[in-house]
């Protein structure tokens, strides 16, 4: 039993790591810029694409030290969703803000379609291993149960983030200028915040989070087509949990989710597959805007 | 009025001559006019890269060689029947009624002779009845669902390749085989037809050839998951000697990564009913000691013979990559339809309609680069084969893949007998298995 709780706890945390290193991004975007943004699926499959191609170039034929393998995929996967963040932002983005929120999440829609296409113009159809940097992580006993350093790795990671989040909201000027964008974009602009430049930052930021996400999942899984659908889905329940747009809200809703998914496979797997959906029915039905969104009056 | 005549001559015979020459081509177009195919498979998404592609590299290259008359015999002429082969490339992807949108162009707009193609079950469900309903002439080429000929008598849909229980069958006569103190095993499958109905076979035969053996954690998660952490400590935490997977691709390859990572497979047999098409890309990274199935006697678990002597090496020239099953499954569905065509058309003496092609393909029996078929059940549709598993060993010293310790199972051994489902054969005993 003892063995269980355990195994609950540890699968748990690994999963909520691995939602919310996704969510963060996705929600950022989201409370800034109030943008739903359906090629953040496109970031996590460009970043998990560049790690791939990253473990290739520095693992092959080469002997070198693995942390440096990972430091090198994290660095040119986040300057993938640094490039990419840009052009679509200055690009197309900006050309459709003040329209509609369906216009723009169907802008973001038809944008993860083109990117989709151009991951198969870039990487071909195959599928791409980087499993390098999670082999040479290793793993520790815990009796039965064995754990795979890299996954803690991944929870180290996901508590960095989210503290650094916290700390860059609440303590640093920027996080300020962020937090009054947030709160009201027109007051802020009235106030003299360049609203253009937070938004493109913000942007650039969430697309690099977003490729961040892709790379470090790049040794756990086989970057193939298609991978960045899976995660938007389960992104968007997480968000949707915590609340839109709150950082909070994707740390308790991916905890939330990640707890709950692990308990369901260890004890009823049946409902494996029904219980984050089910998790997120049950919560907006008691709180519709998310855990840590309160409810606000519509502006006419 | 001789001159008159000469004119009169001379004017009817450039007439003839210019009817002769407009005569000539269209008699000689008519001649050569091609048979258009129309071949469906997964070009983007997920299930491209394992499946989709091969099937479509294996159609390219045996339609190239099937042209140039230059497989091996019975196949060496030209093409179907001597008409060369325009072939089509069409994307599966999508959703079920994008497939059959698509299916329906290729019969209505681009008037193809015939489709082969489909690697999804649930394509495979969602066009049949198309097919039946416009009698267009389709070869099921990769998916597994025994349902297609088990719901309803089929006229002009066939599938050479047999269906999964096959696999899972043959899965657990091989396990029992090796591995005879097995107390208790495990199974983790994707969350959907193929999954399920994979280990419903793989269950069931168990509990017919060794009843005293437990089922231990029967895990089914999301199709693409990707994140198989909580299954891997279960699955560690738990007592299985054996674990029985019909994972593919992405999860397959993402699920040896984890568990490798936690020494999973130091502490149960894998069984990998599709392992085949994975052991190219995985290489190293597939365990030692892992029973690997490909759907049939296909890649290294195919018989010698001339014929897949002939479709490894084109295959490998080509591609530079050996053939896995999937593009063994569209060359044994390409070559069924070839021999089935060239039938109809010697007994039409003209091109053959799909009806007579319908009525030669029944039943027909012929040899593929995966062995012999026999096109069996479903009245004749569906097609069975032996069967092989072994286990896999990986050559340092040559870096490449090998599949040792194999063992061959009849066609009859593993598949149900003709007109009954596979479901009821399984709990019913397996009744009629010739396996010597």
């Amino acid at each position: 039993m003892l063995l269980t709780v355990l195994s609950i706890l540890t699968d748990g945390l690994a999963y909520a790591a691995y939602l919310f290193i996704i969510a963060i991004g996705l929600t950022l975007i989201f409370g800034v810029m109030k943008i739903l943004n359906v090629a953040h699926g496109s970031f996590y499959a460009f970043g998990a694409y560049g790690a791939a191609t990253a473990v290739g170039i520095y693992f092959n034929g080469h002997d070198w030290n693995a942390a440096g393998g990972f430091l090198f995929m994290i660095l040119l996967a986040m300057a993938i969703g640094l490039v990419m963040g840009l052009i679509l932002e200055r690009g197309l983005l900006r050309l459709v803000y003040g329209k509609d929120e369906v216009v723009i999440v169907l802008v973001t829609y038809a944008v993860f379609l083109i990117l989709e296409d151009m991951v198969v113009l870039i990487w071909g159809a195959q599928s791409y291993a980087a499993y390098q940097p999670m082999v040479a992580a290793g793993s520790i006993d815990l009796g039965d149960l064995v754990l795979s350093n890299y996954d803690i790795l991944l929870v180290v990671l996901a508590a960095f983030l989210a503290a650094l989040a916290y700390w860059s909201l609440k303590f640093t000027r920027y996080g300020r200028l962020l937090t009054t964008v947030i709160f009201d974009r027109e007051v802020a602009a009235a106030f003299g915040i360049n609203v253009t430049v937070v938004y493109t930052v913000t942007f650039l930021v969430g697309a690099m989070l977003g490729a961040l996400s892709g790379a470090v999942m790049a040794p756990k899984i086989s970057v193939t087509l298609g991978i960045g659908v899976e995660v938007i889905v389960l992104a968007f329940a997480v968000v949707a949990i915590g609340g839109m747009g709150s950082i909070e809200g994707a740390l308790v809703g991916a905890l939330i989710v990640g707890i709950c998914r692990a308990a369901a496979v260890h004890l009823v797997p049946q409902i494996e597959l029904f219980v984050i959906y089910g998790v997120m029915a049950i919560v907006l039905i008691v709180r519709p805007y998310g855990l840590f969104v309160r409810a606000q009056p519509r502006r006419i | 009025m001789s001159q008159t005549s000469s004119l009169a001559r001379l004017s009817a015979l450039l007439a003839v001559s210019s009817l002769a020459a407009v005569m000539a081509p269209a008699h000689a177009q008519q001649a050569a006019a091609p048979v258009k195919l129309g071949i469906v498979s997964f070009l983007t998404g997920p299930a491209a890269a394992p499946f989709g592609i091969p099937g479509r590299n294996g159609a390219e290259i045996v339609i190239e060689s099937l042209n140039a008359g230059k497989a091996p015999a019975p196949y060496n002429q030209v093409g179907l029947g001597g008409a060369k082969i325009e072939a089509k490339y069409v994307d599966e992807a999508g959703s079920a009624a994008n497939t059959v949108t698509e299916f329906r162009n290729l019969v209505q707009r681009d008037q193809v002779d015939a489709v082969v193609g489909y690697v999804s079950s649930g394509s495979c469900l969602a066009v049949t009845p198309v097919a039946e309903e416009l009698k267009e002439l389709t070869v099921l080429y990769d998916c597994g669902t025994p349902r297609i000929f088990e719901e309803k008598p089929r006229s002009y849909v066939f599938r050479v390749s047999p269906h999964a229980t096959m696999d899972n069958v043959a899965a657990a006569r091989y396990l029992l085989a090796k591995k005879k103190n097995l107390k208790s095993y495990s199974g983790i499958n994707q969350n959907y037809a193929w999954g399920q109905d994979s280990w419903r076979d793989f269950v069931g035969s168990m509990k017919v050839l060794a009843p005293k053996v437990t089922v231990d954690k029967v895990l089914f998660p999301k199709v693409f998951a990707g994140e198989y952490g909580a299954e891997i400590s279960t699955l560690l935490t738990s007592k299985s000697q054996a674990l029985h997977s019909s994972f593919y691709d992405g999860d397959l390859e993402a699920f040896i990564y984890q568990e490798q990572a936690r020494g999973l497979d130091k502490r149960m047999t894998m069984i990998l009913t599709t392992g085949e098409a994975a052991i190219w890309r995985m290489k190293d990274k597939m365990p030692n000691g892992t029973i690997i199935g490909g759907r049939g006697q296909n890649g290294p678990l195919a018989p010698k013979s001339a014929l897949n002597d002939w479709f490894q090496k084109i295959y490998t020239d080509r591609y530079n990559t050996p053939p896995t099953y999937p593009a063994y499954q569209m060359a044994q569905s390409l070559l069924g339809l070839k021999l089935a065509y060239e039938k109809a058309q010697k007994g039409a003496g003209k091109k053959p309609t799909a009806e007579q092609i319908a009525a030669s393909f029944k039943g027909l029996e012929f040899d593929a680069p995966a062995g012999h078929f026999k096109m069996a059940l479903g009245d004749g549709h569906q097609g069975i084969s032996a069967t092989a598993y072994g286990t896999y060993r990986f050559d340092k010293k040559t870096n490449t893949p090998e599949i040792v310790d194999i063992v061959r199972y009849p066609a009859e051994c593993v598949n149900p007998p003709p007109g009954m489902e596979a479901d009821a054969w399984i709990k019913g005993g397996m009744k009629g298995a010739k396996c010597n």
